[in-house]
């Protein structure tokens, strides 16, 4: 059963279709990548998946169950989690600080918050973080600011991630770091939809790819499906 | 970081200080003379004012300057409930109907970003003060009204009361991973919401909170005004100086407010009495070098000389 699914999703803005009528799912467990050209919708994409916009028409559900017309932090604690393609850490806030609120705002169900700074400390950890805790989260690399929105991502128990260009200025070292944390993360149980460029990583580590352009789904299949297709090799490299 | 390990030290500390200031403060009217128990009420009411304000502003970075219409909202339950219930159960209603108030207000306007939600609380002042005037006026067929007099050391203490509770709420939401939510919706809103914190609810609770001691400050504060009319209740001077107060003081640490409105309502009262004539003057001249030489107020400047003696390498950070 998928996880997560649209049907229809559509959202304009203005007379223009950022998102037109995009069917989509997401299976439990698997590492789905979204590419597509510069404004080709991928962002607003995950953004009607969040909540920051409101499809119409249109209806994302998640777990079978219509999340449409939710908000925000209401769709976070049902499991669903993202980062942000444009970085969006609290500055000035020491870097666990931001990991430890995911911990106390992000769960249904806090099982005892005082253990929250523990836990953001293990997240932190995992992202190799684990020597920047006390430093203002403004003080960090951009890199790095968004491996603290991963973590704290994760801090709110998500079933369900969406990275929104997590690799976008990693040089090629960081970037196999993060395919590594990508792949980790999965193994947590974790499933992946991910919005990316670099595409040495989208081909390495994603099951299933899904192409957006002008708003709409193009194609779908597998990485090997995805690098022969003719209209997504058009798409990127003009007729 | 280490949170948990913190807690038991961190709230000995204020802990001891708020005690050994109570029993500095709580025998004073029983031997001093009048006036400075009324001076130091009215100090007493600005920090009530400023570390309000500053639980709400401080954090969410949005500049309310609702806090005179809340407090003119207290002014005016004394006067209608005054001679009807016994004086603590009117504090205490009057800090109600403000929080009341701003919940509402603030489920409709706090969305609004920046100076528009400034220009708002600004607005909501000036509508409930000609609202009141219009009622008044047409249906009361009244301007002013009397408010129940009060002996000074009865207003000082529960003044002193609503201070100390102003105080240790602030503490205990700055504590709180509440005050962290809230700094958080300051910081970077939408990323707030998508990490599961009900924005709307967090901000709007905050701003209840904070109007009930403003409210109840008002309140009290009525009994020693005597006469009092829209105009007198609904002034924008109590929603201004506390926004100074608590720049001069510095917003970083909770005792900034205190200190800012402490100093700041002195000084006021200092150079009123000495130089009359010259006062906004003086006033005017302290509050732009304060500006310009001590951005992050008095705070700041105490923490940079801290750095200055505790020396070191550190120094320069």
């Amino acid at each position: 059963m998928p996880i997560l699914e649209g049907r229809g999703v559509t959202k304009y803005f203005g007379g223009l279709a950022a998102v037109s009528d995009v069917d989509f799912h997401v299976d439990q467990g698997e590492i789905v990548g979204l590419i597509g050209p510069n404004g080709a919708g991928k962002t607003t994409l995950f953004g009607l998946i969040s909540a920051v916009h409101v499809p119409n028409p249109g209806e994302i559900r998640f777990n079978g169950e219509n999340i449409t017309g939710l908000k925000p932090h209401q769709i976070c604690k049902r499991g669903l989690a993202r980062t942000f393609q444009s970085v969006k850490v609290f500055p000035n806030m020491s870097v666990i600080d931001n990991v430890a609120l995911g911990v106390y705002f992000g769960e249904s169900n806090p099982n005892g918050s005082g253990k929250a700074y523990e836990e953001a400390h293990k997240l932190l950890e995992f992202v190799g973080l684990s020597e920047r805790t006390a430093v203002p989260a403004k003080d960090l690399t951009v890199g790095n600011q968004k491996l603290v929105e991963v973590a704290r991502a994760l801090a709110t128990k998500p079933e369900i991630l969406l990275l929104d260009e997590i690799m976008a200025g990693l040089n090629p070292t960081e970037i196999t770091q993060a395919m590594e944390l990508v792949s980790e993360i999965r193994t947590q149980g974790i499933t992946i939809f991910m919005i990316e460029h670099v595409m040495k990583a989208i081909m390495n580590i994603c099951d299933r790819i899904m192409v957006l352009h002008h708003g709409k789904k193009i194609a779908e299949g597998t990485p090997q499906e995805i690098a022969t297709s003719k209209t997504v090799i058009d798409v990127y490299l003009g007729e | 970081m280490n949170n948990q390990t913190m807690t038991s030290k961190s709230f000995l500390v204020p802990g001891i200080i708020l005690l050994v200031g109570l029993l500095i403060l709580i025998p004073i009217p029983f031997f001093a003379p009048i006036y400075p128990v009324i001076l130091l009420s009215s100090i007493f009411m600005y920090i009530v004012l400023t570390s309000s304000w500053a639980m709400f502003s401080g954090p969410t970075g949005q500049l309310s300057l609702a806090t005179a219409a809340f407090f003119g909202v207290g002014i005016y339950a004394a006067a209608f409930l005054g001679t009807k219930m016994p004086l603590l159960l009117v504090v205490f209603v009057g800090g109600l109907v403000s929080a009341f108030l701003a919940f509402l207000v603030g489920g409709l306007t706090l969305r609004l970003k920046g100076v528009y939600f400034a220009i708002f609380t600004f607005g909501l002042l000036e509508l409930i003060k000609h609202l009141l005037l219009f009622i008044e006026i047409k249906i009361t067929g009244t301007r002013g009204r009397f408010v129940v007099l009060v002996d000074n050391n009865k207003v000082y203490f529960i003044m002193l009361a609503i201070l100390v509770l102003t105080i240790l709420t602030s503490y205990l939401i700055r504590r709180s991973k509440y005050g962290l939510a809230l700094f958080s919706i300051g910081e970077q809103e939408e990323a707030a919401e998508h990490i599961g914190i009900n924005v709307t609810l967090v901000k709007v609770s905050a701003f209840a909170i904070s109007a009930f001691f403003i409210g109840a400050a008002g309140t009290i504060m009525a009994t020693r005004w005597t006469y009092i009319d829209p105009y007198i209740a609904f002034n924008m001077e109590f929603s201004f100086t506390p926004v100074l107060m608590a720049i001069f003081g510095g917003l970083g640490q909770l005792y900034g407010p205190i200190i800012g409105a402490t100093i700041f309502a002195y000084l006021e009262e200092l150079i009123i009495t000495k130089f009359p004539y010259q006062y906004m003057l003086l006033f005017g001249s302290i509050l732009v070098i304060s500006v310009l030489y001590l951005p992050n107020g008095l705070v700041g400047l105490i923490q940079k000389w801290r750095v200055r003696t505790a020396g070191g390498e550190n120094a320069d950070s």
